[in-house]
């Protein structure tokens, strides 16, 4: 293993994804949401990595593995500059930039501790009212929050 | 006029500027002619989670002089709430009973989700601290009738502008009227950014104040609510500020002589007895007007309105 950092960053992976242009500060809290940090196959964390168009930028290289349009909302809403890189066999099978969605359906929890979706089990709603910074209204109780809090 | 047959009512903007002209041009038919008995082979589903006499007695009069029976609880303690019931069972039981159910519930977003699991309509009478539309629609059934109209109106908000639901329901509704808004609060209880920007996004002007005095010479209408000395977090604060928020018949010389006074009721002090017989106090009739918007309502909501005479 060469101790160069571009190397690094480089070194290709066989087949899986490559999520890129992480804003730095949200690398760790990629791989939270994502379960990352007990996945049983190879995962490069790279973190305040020099990068030309966001200063510094962090890169997450998951071995073996795609992901769900479920997961690709998550991490849009954490880091929503990252770019996702598919490879298959060494190749570059596609390659996108991610976008905010305009509802959010289940993955987050409402931080109104007297909302209904608290005490029922009902699938959470927002509504995405604003994007920078992002910010979500609960469809049941209206409230709009900047804290965003995933269910498990 | 338009249909809201079926449609549900949970928040003020789940109706248009038209659909709320509706409702209050069938309630002025119902002031002149309260008993309609045109649903005699209704059911209404009154169901309150939360007490609520004020508003329960207003429904359930509104649905008896239109004819419908009405079946319910006005105490969650009494029903099989207490053994742990689920909201979604209880709505599922109720609606195959009822044609139309009336909702009150301490959870914020109870009355959004009581609707989607519900076959038949539903009127929020109150979730939480979230949505009370029909006190809304009697808040706009007031200030027309009072004022002769909705449109260019000065409306002046007083008190506990932060926590109070209705103040926030009505600067929605009264964007659909080319209102401005005159906000006079303690700085802690002040309007919040998202009911000025939806103001400002919808092209109106609001100001803001922090002494009651300082609106009484303009406002169409000065609406008084309540403020809790609970909201307050340092309570010398509240000792300082309670006072300014106070009317008294004194408060109101010099003011347009058409203003008129409202309040969401119950008053605690904020409004001074002698105020009553000033004649800009209209809080009570307002109070009164909520039954013939709930009658109006119901009757549209079930398909009836052109049966309204
Ligand atoms: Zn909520």
């Amino acid at each position: 293993m060469t101790t160069n950092n571009k190397e690094l960053v480089v070194e290709k992976i066989a087949n899986g994804t490559v999520i890129d242009h992480i804003q730095a500060d949200r690398v760790f809290k990629v791989v939270s949401i994502l379960g990352l940090d007990s996945y049983e196959d190879e995962v490069l964390i790279g973190t305040n990595l020099s990068s030309k168009k966001y200063g510094k930028k962090g890169i997450l290289k998951i071995k073996n593995k795609y992901f769900t349009q479920e997961e690709l909302d998550k991490i849009a809403i954490i880091a929503p500059t990252a770019t996702i890189i598919t490879i298959k066999d060494y190749e570059i099978k596609e390659k996108k930039s991610l976008e905010i969605p305009h509802q959010i359906h289940k993955i987050v929890k409402c931080i109104n501790p007297n909302c209904i979706t608290n005490v029922e089990e009902i699938d959470t709603q927002f509504e995405v009212v604003g994007k920078d910074p992002l910010s979500i209204q609960c469809h049941y109780c209206e409230k709009t929050m900047q804290e965003i809090v995933f269910n498990d | 006029m338009t249909n809201l047959k079926g449609k549900n009512l949970i928040s003020i903007t789940d109706y248009t500027k038209e659909d709320y002209l509706t409702v209050l041009d069938l309630a002025e038919k119902f002031e002149k002619n309260p008993n309609q008995p045109i649903l005699n082979d209704k059911v209404v589903g009154s169901l309150f989670f939360e007490p609520s006499t004020r508003t329960r007695l207003s429904f359930e009069t509104a649905a008896n002089r239109l004819g419908a029976r009405v079946i319910g609880f006005s105490n969650p303690s009494a029903t099989s709430l207490q053994k742990g019931e689920s909201l979604h069972d209880t709505i599922k039981m109720v609606s195959s009973y009822t044609d139309i159910i009336v909702m009150r519930h301490h959870k914020d977003g109870a009355s959004r989700y009581a609707s989607e699991v519900s076959p038949v309509p539903l009127i929020n009478a109150g979730d939480g601290a979230n949505q009370h539309p029909t006190q809304c629609m009697l808040d706009l059934y007031s200030i027309r009738k009072t004022q002769g109209t909705l449109d260019n109106l000065k409306i002046a908000m007083v008190g506990d502008l932060k926590y109070g639901r209705t103040v926030h329901s009505l600067v929605q509704a009264m964007s659909n009227f080319n209102a401005e808004f005159h906000f006079v609060s303690p700085e802690s209880l002040a309007m919040p950014e998202n009911v000025k920007n939806f103001a400002t996004n919808s092209g109106l002007k609001y100001y803001e104040y922090d002494k009651l005095e300082d609106v009484v010479p303009f406002a169409d209408i000065i609406y008084m609510t309540r403020i809790q000395k609970e909201r307050f977090p340092d309570q010398l604060e509240y000792e300082k500020v309670k006072n300014a928020y106070i009317m008294t018949a004194a408060t109101l010389k010099g003011c347009k002589d058409n203003m008129k006074v409202l309040h969401p009721l119950p008053r605690v002090n904020e409004i001074a007895m002698d105020v009553d017989k000033t004649p800009y106090a209209y809080y009570f009739q307002q109070a009164q007007n909520g039954m013939y918007v709930r009658q109006a309502l119901i009757a549209s909501i079930l398909g009836y309105a052109d049966k309204v005479k």
